[in-house]
């Protein structure tokens, strides 16, 4: 039995998931900006050794740092729950597959939103 | 759907060690390390927004040998997977793909990751002053 679809047409369908290659894609672009924003993470990490809270608090509430930060934990969270449901779908079947991936789901949102209200409460509070 | 016994190709365990599987698994591995840390990170930040309390509950942690061998399990982790997730990233585009240029790179990545790490700790312990 030949398929006769055109292959652009099932391109089109974007798949079974109707999501096409945007899992994919989106960890691609996650990582392309881990690239950059990492690096600068681990020297202000490195860079708040030792330091008070005022220090912290101060140097979190920098402008660029901010935006750095807000940056890199947007693109942190998002890349590990992208990861993490790969590894899950190779390891893990059945119904605890689907809960563990609702649980990693909204566990890195919650992250996701707990990080980024924290950093808003820091700037807007300093 | 009744579940069948189907065959399996040889499992992890049947296969020499090789420098390209290895990597590969590595490159998984720390990546669930880093999932998990970004959790830590998280409240550390929501920490640093609530009270001096909670702030120097974190710190103490994070100074203590347990937090250090975290924060460093952490911190070679990105490394390894930032350097490794280059090589994955220029694959993508296409480069790199020969097998020799594969086992050079995995090397690079090895040697470059013991380095950094290494660079990156003698200056946190030495009190971050950079």
């Amino acid at each position: 039995m030949s398929n006769m679809r055109d292959p652009l047409a099932t391109a089109r369908g974007l798949g079974s998931a109707k999501d096409g290659v945007n899992h994919w894609w989106m960890q691609r672009v996650t990582a392309v900006a881990l690239l950059v924003l990492s690096p600068w993470f681990i020297y202000f990490s490195v860079s708040l050794i030792g330091a008070d809270h005022f220090t912290v608090r101060s140097a979190i509430a920098n402008p660029l740092n901010a935006t750095l930060l807000l940056s890199f934990v947007i693109a942190i969270f998002w890349h590990a729950r992208l990861g993490l449901q790969v590894v899950i779908e190779d390891y893990i079947h059945g119904w605890q597959e689907i809960t563990l991936q609702l649980i990693i789901k909204f566990a890195y949102a919650i992250a996701a939103i707990a990080s980024i209200l924290a950093i808003g409460r820091i700037v807007f509070s300093a | 759907m009744a579940a069948r016994q189907r065959p399996l190709s040889p499992h992890l365990d049947i296969y020499k060690k090789q420098i390209t599987s290895v990597l590969s698994i590595f490159h998984r591995a720390t990546g669930v390390v880093l999932a998990i840390g970004a959790l830590f990170l998280a409240a550390w930040l929501v920490c640093v927004a609530s009270d001096a309390e909670c702030f120097a509950w974190c710190q103490q942690l994070l100074a203590s040998w347990f937090g250090k061998l975290a924060l460093f399990a952490f911190s070679a982790s990105m490394v390894y997977h930032l350097l490794n997730g280059i090589r994955h990233l220029l694959w993508d585009i296409g480069w790199g793909m020969e097998i020799e240029t594969v086992v050079k790179t995995g090397y690079l990545v090895i040697f470059l990751s013991v380095v950094l790490t290494a660079l990156l700790w003698f200056v946190a312990l030495r009190g971050g002053a950079l």
